[in-house]
């Protein structure tokens, strides 16, 4: 793993919507090199703190620091050109396209040719080795001329994660990868993130308590917008106010 | 988070895949019957569908690559119909002249209509450029040059770079061909570029294409710029070949035909909105002795397309074909 630093920082960082506070001055640290997950029941504000974070949403105070520098100003677009790629928690892929082309859609970003509208689309098979070779990665070479759309869910969202790798970002956000997965997928994307994870920084939001248990480094607990508590999973688990926090929103649904 | 899915509920065929070689058949299918057509049918009807063809293709890239639905693109044809008018009859302009001039107009105010639209998605975008093109045709209705009530009427055909003479309805006709099919020919590159390929991403998942990076607004402004001077060039070629600018072409019902069009023939196709404008064209043409009734029968097509066959005439038989065209 690279060095110890610290690569997402925020700062008393909130969201209000109409008085309700989704995100209450929420101090979060991300170093380089680990994956970090982001857990807590429903409702505590882990989605609203990504799209905070990827700037999709606007924070109504704080601070968010990628790199020391600060990025709470910048469009969606910027801040993805900075190197934080978002996933989402419906699998996002491009449905018409396949999934060759979907990951060239990525990979075609960083040339600046993407308004030659004058020119042909041949251009982009100079990028067909590369793609096959993150759909590799991820397994699903076997279908790389196979419409999005048609591939099953634990595929799309595999293809997901290759179009995410193909820009190389420098912190990857995924909410809940493994959402609405059968046990096969969901330990089948798990190696994946840790495979890909190699060299990179991963924050996730995620529900399955034993994949965070598995890949992850530091684990921040949200309840009701606020940060309950953080640590490695030991302490996260042995924790009673997380506990608490858990059983007692169960409960409260129930 | 955007609001996504309205257009893609009306789907565009699938448009993935490189077998794109019967496309280019077929297009080169279409460029020959048009070029005999004339044999067989009446230019100036032909010239009409052309045109009208061109306007629609501007607006299926749009709407069918983009999942913008624009209702106010009659601005667009009849600023340049008004344009080309003006400029071939009062400033004396040769044809080529005139109609990129047109062509320019259209795209700058594409330009700033789009500039001021894109901010909105969904309904709200349609009824933003509804609203800017109503407020436009109200400024034609009073402004001095447009002849109000009368339009721009007699505009010289002229002398195609000052040799061929426009006024003999076929050299016209091969004239609107050209325009024609460069104009379309310059729709389908752009749909197949890498440009394209990115409008193809922002219509199919949006915060997807941002979360890549993409700054969808600049791609859709310059979708916007050239779909508005593509229309321009169909209205200003229009006024050319009619000798006539008038209010019908800024007017809403224009927008509405357009989308119609597009609708009738396939959203997201390429050759749907080419068929679409020769159905809508002919049944203005043929049942022009039903008077008001010729609205009622498009309303029904209309309402027909978005019960019975959703993907438009095209749409349909690429399916029924496995290809898409």
């Amino acid at each position: 793993m690279a060095g110890d630093g610290t690569i997402l920082e925020t700062e008393g960082l909130s969201k209000e919507f109409r008085g309700f506070l989704a995100v209450r001055d929420v101090a979060l640290r991300v170093r380089r090199g680990t994956i970090h997950a982001l857990i807590g029941p429903n409702g505590a504000g882990k989605t609203t703190c990504f799209n905070l974070l990827t700037k999709f949403l606007q924070p109504t105070a704080g601070r968010i620091l990628f790199e020391g520098r600060d990025i709470t100003g910048l469009r969606p677009a910027e801040v993805a050109k900075l190197g934080i790629v978002r996933s989402f928690q419906i699998s996002a892929v491009f449905g018409h396209l396949t999934a060759l082309e979907n990951v060239r859609v990525a990979l075609q970003r960083q040339r600046g040719e993407s308004f030659d509208f004058w020119r042909s689309e041949k251009l982009l098979e100079r990028w067909n080795g590369r793609a096959r070779e993150l759909l590799d990665a991820v397994g699903i070479g076997a279908v790389a001329d196979v419409p999005a759309a048609e591939l099953p869910y634990g595929r799309k969202r595999a293809l997901e994660l290759a179009t995410t790798i193909a820009l190389e970002p420098r912190l990857m956000l995924l909410d809940e990868p493994t959402a609405g997965m059968g046990r096969e997928d969901v330990g089948r994307i798990t190696a994946l993130i840790r495979e890909v994870a190699k060299g990179r920084t991963v924050l996730m939001v995620e529900h399955n308590l034993s994949v965070v248990a598995d890949l992850c480094d530091t684990i921040t607990v949200l309840v009701r917008g606020e940060i309950l508590a953080e640590g490695d999973y030991g302490r996260i688990a042995a924790d009673p106010r997380v506990r608490e926090a858990y059983i007692g929103s169960e409960e409260g649904r129930a | 988070m955007a609001a996504r899915g309205e257009p893609a509920a009306i789907g565009p065929v699938v448009a993935a895949g490189n077998g794109l070689r019967h496309q280019h058949l077929a297009i080169a299918g279409m460029a020959a019957a048009l070029a005999v057509a004339p044999l067989v049918l009446y230019p100036v009807f032909l010239m009409k569908v052309l045109c009208f063809a061109l306007f629609a293709c501007a607006f299926n890239l749009l709407i069918g690559y983009v999942g913008l639905l624009s209702f106010g693109h009659a601005a667009f044809f009849g600023t340049a119909a008004y344009a080309a008018g003006h400029a071939a009859k009062v400033w004396g302009f040769p044809p080529e002249l005139a109609v990129l001039f047109a062509t320019a107009c259209s795209a700058l105010l594409g330009l700033v209509f789009g500039w001021l639209a894109i901010r909105r998605q969904g309904i709200y975008f349609a009824m933003i450029t509804l609203a800017l093109a109503q407020m436009l045709y109200f400024f034609y209705l009073q402004a001095p040059f447009t002849g109000g009530e009368d339009g721009i009427q007699a505009i010289p055909r002229g002398r195609l770079l000052g040799v061929l003479d426009l006024s003999h309805d076929l050299v016209m006709y091969w004239v609107v061909l050209a325009v024609f099919l460069a104009g379309f020919l310059l729709i389908y590159r752009t749909i197949h570029s890498p440009f394209g390929q990115v409008l193809k991403a922002i219509r199919e998942n949006e915060p997807r294409a941002v979360s890549l990076g993409y700054e969808v607004d600049r791609y859709k402004l310059l979708a916007f710029v050239l779909s508005a001077a593509l229309s321009g060039l169909a209205g200003g070629t229009k006024a050319i070949v009619f000798r006539l600018a008038s209010l019908t072409d800024v007017h809403w019902t224009m927008s509405g035909e357009v989308v119609l069009m597009a609708l009738v023939g396939g959203l997201g196709t390429v050759f749907g909105p080419i068929v679409g404008a020769a159905v809508i064209v002919s049944l203005q043409n043929y049942l022009a002795g039903l008077g008001h009734w010729v609205t009622i029968v498009q309303g029904l097509i209309f309402v027909a397309c978005v019960l019975a066959f959703r993907r438009g005439i095209v749409g349909e038989l690429g399916r029924l074909l496995g290809k898409p065209l």
